[in-house]
């Protein structure tokens, strides 16, 4: 089985993290964001993987040659010459997406949950058309589209794009699966998969959807990485509590990778992921936070709902929250407090940024 | 011989001092480990022939006072008393009221201080300046450089540059005059009495003149004996001959405000090199580690991981734990810092409770310290309807959580907070 995923945007609201590094690449609870779900779709089944992207990144290819030895599957990247929206790379890849009759999933590159392919690809097979998309249930529908579908059999009615009165309460997941007939709908030209496509397909009776069991997060924000972190430990919690990290000075689900080294009296936790070679010095409160690789935390720091850059440094008694993100090598000088704080790579922060901004 | 009076101002007096001047008086807060009124009487003491201090106010007497009043005789070996006004009579109308009080015992010259100033306090040059200037009856007014736009929030004097006479006195113009300002540091003779003394006489006879209907004959008197030194006398006195200033360039002070007692403190400990270097903590084995200038009473308890200064007065019974950073702040007596804490540009109450991980910073107003001239701003609290950022005060037994952070915040006594707080009171 085959499976696309679109990577092909600037990932422009996770910068700065994806000013160093393309987005499917940032690591989510130490694993590129990329790779979370391309092993699930291996564990379903899928044997080839088509990345959609409209940049060139030497660093996205060398590591997808890696990724294929290690994971016995192939792997191709689809160049687009201009940016093809979520529908158009489709069309760029139909000749790898139609040597057999099977169906194929489709992907966001940004959305992190329990991946449910195999249930997919049964429940596509179980209603014969042409498309499944899967939906996961919002608390505030207002904010978002939401789909309008048939609760037995899931068929989905309508779309309907920020609605001022209760319809749904369940929005695309960014998660299809389609039979090869339906790329017959898709030309090669710029084109939404869900304004342009999905409609049709609707009123044709062709687009089923699929409940969603358990968390779902886009994470294409800070904000949203972060809330997705705390919901996909809760569920290693569930799944393989080994993997997290317990004792004394740990609180909460908390992920670190073997090479991190953890200082004394700090307390860490609930929500923390420490990425390889991580230093946390004495005395460091963290919670809530991401750490990616090679950063370090000076003793004495407060750390709440950030991300620290890759090689980042923050110095002592340093007080930083309110989804404070540094970029990758930025240095944070002794006692400052960020609040908010954007800060682009290479920087170094010598005053204390007490309101939300973007260090340039 | 000599006498010192000093002007200590009364419970009314100190508002921009709050909420620090509710428990204790203002002249006792303090300044670099000290109550601020000792430097002053710390200068007195090595003055040759300085026979007597009068502290001169309008407190209820207080147990405070009463306490520090009998520990400085004993200390400097020097009679030191404190004369009650009836009523706030001013710069001019207490030392008046007590005028034979301070002439008892016949000194031919006595000083006058704020209370409220910081200052090196050049006594013995004032004395010096005094013989070689004017007659043997001149008053002497301590001046020193300021910046033209500040130099409007004091008393300004016009000098003769040749014979250093006042020949102008403006308190607190409203346009540039001079940017000679008074220390509120005086040298006076008992002559100056004659001069305060016509002055109330001329009160006294405007009441007579124009009596101010409707009210009691003890309030007309009370008005007669208000008298300012600044408006009533100096301004009088300038161009006659009989006025003085000697300019210093030695640093000075006011202390108005509480973020202008962290920078007093700043002052002095950096003074205590000279003249107390026993009083500076310095790093040894086993002891926190010392950045700059700190005082630390040897009562205070501190961790050894603990990280202090520079310009940081630690107070007796202070608790500092393990991992606690200080800077920039005063810990006033009895205060725990748990561990973790950092505490920076901060005045931390008497009793008062830090929890681990807890950040409590406020936004120092220093002097501008490119302008050699720049004092600092008694700042006012709101601009444009907004709380400006200054120190963070937190007022005694005040209760700060673990792991919040209460930033550029004034807390009123006995509060218990539960959450971060930023740019606030909190009443
Ligand atoms: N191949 C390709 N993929 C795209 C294109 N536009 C968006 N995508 C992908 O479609 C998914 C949803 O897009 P968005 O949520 O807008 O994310 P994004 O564009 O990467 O990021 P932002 O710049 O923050 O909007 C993501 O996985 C994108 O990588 C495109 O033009 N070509
Ligand atoms: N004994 C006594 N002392 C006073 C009185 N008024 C002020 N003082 C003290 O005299 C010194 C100068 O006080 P002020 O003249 O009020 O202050 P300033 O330096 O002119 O500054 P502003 O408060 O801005 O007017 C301070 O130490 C006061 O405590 C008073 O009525 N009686
Ligand atoms: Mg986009
Ligand atoms: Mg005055």
């Amino acid at each position: 089985m085959k499976a696309l995923i679109l990577v092909g945007g600037y990932g422009t609201r996770l910068r700065p993290l994806t000013l160093s590094v393309p987005k499917p690449l940032v690591e989510f609870a130490n694993k590129p964001i990329l790779l979370h779900q391309v092993e699930a779709l291996v564990k379903a089944g899928v044997s080839h993987v088509i990345l959609a992207v409209s940049y060139m990144s030497e660093l996205l290819e060398r590591e997808m040659r890696t990724q294929e030895e290690r994971l016995g599957i192939k792997i191709s990247l689809s160049h687009e010459k201009e940016p093809l929206g979520t529908a158009g790379p489709l069309a760029l890849a139909r000749e790898l997406l139609t040597d057999s009759a099977e169906p194929f999933f489709v992907l966001n590159s940004d959305v992190i949950c329990e991946f449910p392919f195999e249930d997919m690809l049964r429940f596509h097979k179980q209603h014969g058309r042409e498309g499944t998309i899967v939906v996961t249930k919002v608390e505030e529908p207002s904010k978002y589209g939401v789909v309008v579908f048939e609760g037995e059999t899931g068929r989905i009615h309508r779309f309907v794009e920020k609605p001022q009165v209760f319809v749904s309460n369940k929005i695309n997941a960014g998660m299809y699966i389609f039979s090869p007939s339906m790329l017959d709908r898709i030309q090669l030209r710029p084109t939404s998969i869900e304004k342009e496509i999905f409609p049709v397909m609707a009123e044709e009776g062709h687009l089923y959807a699929m409940e969603l069991q358990g968390f779902w997060m886009d994470i294409g924000q800070p904000k949203d990485f972060l809330t997705g972190m705390c919901m996909y430990l809760q569920s290693v919690r569930q799944q393989g509590p080994e993997k997290l990290r317990t004792g004394p000075g740990f609180l909460g689900n908390v992920l670190v990778d073997p090479t991190a080294v953890i200082g004394q009296n700090c307390t860490i936790g609930p929500n923390v992921t420490l990425g390889a070679g991580v230093v946390l010095e004495d005395g460091v409160r963290i919670k809530r936070c991401t750490v990616l690789k090679g950063a370090r935390v000076r003793s004495h720091s407060w750390l709440e709902s950030c991300i620290i850059g890759w090689s980042s440094s923050v110095g002592q008694w340093v007080r930083m929250e309110n989804v404070t993100v540094l970029g990758e090598d930025v240095i944070v000088n002794d006692e400052l407090y960020l609040n908010g704080a954007n800060v682009l790579p290479h920087k170094s922060i010598t005053d204390s940024v007490p309101e939300p901004r973007i260090i340039m | 011989m000599l006498k010192t009076v000093i002007l200590i101002g009364g419970p009314q007096k100190g508002t921009r001092f709050r909420p620090l001047s509710f428990e204790v008086p203002k002249p006792l807060f303090p300044v670099a480990g000290v109550p601020m009124l000792q430097h002053h009487i710390e200068a007195c003491a090595k003055v040759p022939n300085m026979k007597e201090i009068l502290l001169i106010g309008f407190y209820q007497p207080n147990e405070e006072l009463t306490r520090f009043l009998s520990c400085a005789q004993q200390e400097f070996k020097i009679s030191i008393r404190y004369l009650q006004e009836y009523a706030a009579l001013g710069t001019g109308g207490g030392i008046y009221h007590f005028r034979d009080q301070i002439l008892s015992g016949g000194p031919e010259a006595f000083f006058i201080m704020n209370a409220d100033v910081c200052s090196e306090f050049p006594l013995p040059e004032l004395l010096e300046f005094q013989k070689e200037h004017g007659d043997t009856h001149s008053f002497v007014i301590l001046g020193t450089t300021a910046n033209r736009k500040q130099s409007m929030n004091y008393g300004c004097i016009v000098e003769n540059e040749q014979t250093n006479e006042v020949l102008h006195y403006v308190e607190k113009p409203s346009t540039f005059v001079s940017d000679i300002i008074n220390c509120g540091i005086y040298l006076f003779t008992p002559e100056i009495f004659q001069h305060i003394g016509a002055v109330f006489q001329k009160n006294q006879q405007d009441m007579l003149l124009y009596p101010y209907e409707g009210e009691e004959q003890t309030n007309g008197w009370q008005r007669a004996e208000v008298i300012r030194l600044e408006q009533d006398i100096f301004t009088a006195l300038a161009g006659q001959g009989k006025l003085y200033v000697y300019k210093t360039n030695r640093f000075w002070s006011q202390i108005k405000s509480a973020g202008s007692a962290i920078y007093a403190s700043r002052l002095y400990l950096n003074q205590y090199h000279r003249t107390h270097p026993e009083r500076l903590a310095t790093n040894e084995e086993g002891g926190p580690k010392i950045i700059g200038n700190v005082y630390i009473h040897p009562t205070a308890n501190i961790d050894p991981t603990a990280v202090l200064g520079p310009n940081v007065s630690i107070g007796t019974g202070v608790a500092i734990g393990a991992g606690v950073r200080v800077r920039e702040s005063i810990i006033l007596h009895g205060a725990t810092l748990q561990d973790h804490s950092c505490v920076l540009n901060s005045i931390v109450g008497w009793d008062s409770t830090i929890g681990k991980w807890a950040r409590v910073e406020g936004t120092p107003s220093d002097p501008n310290p490119n302008d050699p001239y720049a004092k600092i701003d008694s700042e006012t609290l709101f601009r444009d309807g907004k709380l400006t950022p200054s120190i963070t005060i937190l007022g005694c037994n005040v209760n700060i959580p673990s792991e919040v952070i209460i930033l550029n915040s004034i807390v009123l006594p006995h509060k218990d907070l539960n959450r971060s707080f930023k740019n606030q009171i909190i009443l």
